[in-house]
């Protein structure tokens, strides 16, 4: 027989400071989803309703039409804007924009860190004040030479100008300072040179640090909204960011607003980032906290 | 398989620094060769020169019958076993074994069955799809040494590889490494600031202070015919005693008037004396006043005073001791005379 008796587990008494806690967190969360909440209710209804009575609390059935419209139609003259198009655009500008930064900001961190260059420190402060000079001050010359190089309108110069970082150099040169000396040392005696060591060795060593970089960059760079504005004219490159801008602006003029489709066009826009952070949250803050050396 | 030879190796830093005096010394093939020193010393530096990770500043280098001054680590024909053992982290124990191979060009099956015996060898047969961070660290010790005797090179070098290793731990590896050598017959130079790692692996000793070479010797002439006062006090623990004395009418007598042994020179002396190589019992004439016995077991250090310079005496476990005054007499075979202001032995 076995004794089924519970052992008594204490009760622990409610604190009153944890249940104020909570309300202040749910209260907080409240405060950031609602607004998403609001835009998703307006992408189930038609724009004439949401003009009538605002958000409601009724879902409606324009869901799927709306969606439609956001990815498929054009809103441009050239009708090559299509959500799709934009979604795709901002995928190769976000996935580009980080990869070119880790892979530039290792290299350099890489030859900065295991090369006795000269001058490699002044080399290394040279790089880190360009964090005083961001796009927004260079935009100008930046612009000029991508258009005198025929950059403009292309993915190359949607990207290119962008991805020298001293961010990512910096956190890489930082991880490479503390891997231990001897691993490059066993790496020489096992007869690996410069480039071996470096992709058999510090790439999957890195591979925390290039996720919680991939991240950060990848957000950052979904996000840029004035270096596509300048270069891209053709409507066929415009990203989801300055797409949503033109969708509404487009329709400034026009009987209705879509606010529908404007919304869920928004909606879209938000989800990669949000999936990236989610996807790579746990590397993330490994990444940035600990390495497994 | 190979002997090594060092020529006026030096070594100078560039801000000037000369970590390494001009040293020159032969290893046999097959012999095991112990540095060792205090830290700061030179000896890893010199270590670090034989394998190439360091610029030889002047001398030459030969391993076997060709000169390496100026090659490449890789291309050395050694294998090194470094203090931290510095595995590839995100390799599995197959890898990090088989990764100098691999860089070698060498066939995947020539690996697999070269790591395979390597493992066996090391008792590392089940733990090859794991990864070092899944190891213990005497688990990781024998990955590190895997990864050396896999590629069978020309000569060991070994860089403190027992300081991460808690004392059990490392008496068991010191024992499995020199089996290992021994086994494999392979040349080899060891690190350590340990004395008793040296003194338990060396087939010679080489003690090493401030860059330059104290003494090189077997274990056994090292610790009873050491050739300086440096070398008497680093080896052996408890250290031997070094007392202060005068030699006149062919003895030598402390400044207290006790005559601890004869010597036909004369002058200021230190005598060394190793604390085993004493006696205590009251038929003996030297006086002894014994301030703390420690216990050890299997024997006991008494520490006291003889003619107020500080004294240890190793007894045997079945000698009654109490703290106060008693006598010693001294094993005259075993005293050594240094030159009181060079230290060097006479």
């Amino acid at each position: 027989m076995t004794d089924t008796r519970q052992i008594p587990v204490a009760k622990r008494p409610l604190k009153w400071a944890r249940v104020l806690d909570h309300t202040i967190l749910i209260l907080g969360s409240l405060f950031m989803l609602i607004p998403l909440l609001m835009l998703l209710q307006t992408t189930t209804t038609t724009d004439l309703e949401t003009i009538k009575n605002g958000p409601e609390l009724v879902i409606g059935t324009q869901l799927d039409d709306n969606f439609r419209a956001a990815m498929f139609t054009a809103s441009g003259f050239s009708g090559e804007n299509t959500g799709l198009r934009m979604l795709m655009n901002s995928m190769i500008l976000g996935i580009g924009f980080a990869m070119g930064k880790i892979i530039i900001g290792m290299m350099a961190a890489y030859a900065l860190v295991y090369f006795r260059l000269r001058f490699a420190t002044f080399a290394f402060w040279l790089i880190f004040t360009t964090l005083l000079l961001p796009l927004e001050v260079r935009i100008l010359p930046s612009y000029e030479i991508a258009q005198k190089l025929g950059l403009l309108n292309t993915y190359t110069g949607l990207i290119l100008p962008l991805i020298a970082s001293a961010t990512a150099t910096f956190f890489f040169r930082q991880f490479f300072r503390s891997i231990p000396e001897e691993m490059v040392e066993a790496a020489r005696i096992d007869g690996a040179g410069p480039v071996r060591f470096f992709f058999d060795i510090l790439v999957p060593m890195s591979q925390t640090m290039i996720a919680a970089m991939f991240i950060i960059m990848f957000v950052f760079g979904w996000n840029q909204y004035l270096w596509p504005t300048m270069v891209t004219t053709d409507e066929g490159m415009y990203t989801l960011v300055r797409g949503i801008k033109q969708l509404t602006q487009d329709l400034e003029g026009t009987s209705i607003p879509e606010y529908g489709r404007a919304n869920m066009l928004a909606l879209i826009a938000i989800l990669p980032p949000v999936l990236v952070v989610i996807l790579f949250q746990s590397w993330f803050v490994k990444g940035l906290t600990e390495s497994d050396k | 398989m190979a002997q090594v030879s060092l020529n006026n190796i030096r070594k100078v830093y560039p801000n000037g620094y000369e970590a390494v005096e001009p040293i020159s010394f032969d290893i046999a093939d097959g012999e095991f060769v112990v540095l060792v020193g205090p830290s700061g010393c030179g000896k890893s530096t010199l270590l670090r020169m034989v394998a190439g990770l360091e610029d030889i500043s002047e001398g030459a280098l030969s391993i076997g019958d060709r000169n390496v001054n100026h090659v490449d680590p890789a291309d050395r024909d050694i294998a090194m076993v470094f203090q931290n053992y510095a595995l590839y982290p995100h390799m599995t124990v197959r890898k990090n074994i088989g990764y100098g191979l691999k860089n070698r060009k060498i066939a995947a099956a020539e690996i697999e069955a070269k790591v395979q015996t390597a493992a066996k060898m090391l008792n590392l047969t089940e733990f090859l799809d794991r990864k070092p961070s899944q190891l213990s660290g005497g688990q990781r010790q024998r990955v590190a040494m895997g990864r050396a005797v896999v590629r069978d090179p020309a000569l060991f070098l070994f860089d403190e590889p027992l300081s991460n290793l808690d004392a059990k731990l490392r008496h068991k590896m010191r024992i499995e490494i020199k089996a290992l050598q021994r086994r494999l017959g392979v040349t080899s130079i060891y690190v350590t600031h340990d004395q008793v790692e040296a003194m338990t692996m060396a087939d010679r000793i080489i003690v090493l202070n401030q860059g330059r070479i104290e003494q090189i010797g077997t274990p056994a002439e090292i610790y009873h015919r050491p050739a300086s006062t440096f070398v008497a006090s680093f080896m052996g623990a408890p250290p031997m005693n070094l007392i202060h004395a005068q030699c006149r009418d062919d003895r030598v007598v402390t400044n207290g008037g006790t005559v601890v042994a004869t010597s036909p020179i004369s002058g200021p002396v230190t005598v060394g004396i190793r604390p085993e190589d004493v006696e205590i019992g009251e038929s003996c004439v030297i006086p002894f006043t014994v301030d703390i016995v420690e216990e050890l077991g299997a024997h006991r250090l008494l520490h006291g005073q003889l003619d107020g310079q500080d004294f240890t005496i190793h007894v045997a476990k079945d000698v009654a001791v109490s703290t106060g005054p008693t006598r010693m007499t001294i094993n005259q075979d075993a005293v050594v005379l240094f030159n009181a202001e060079t230290g060097l032995a006479l």
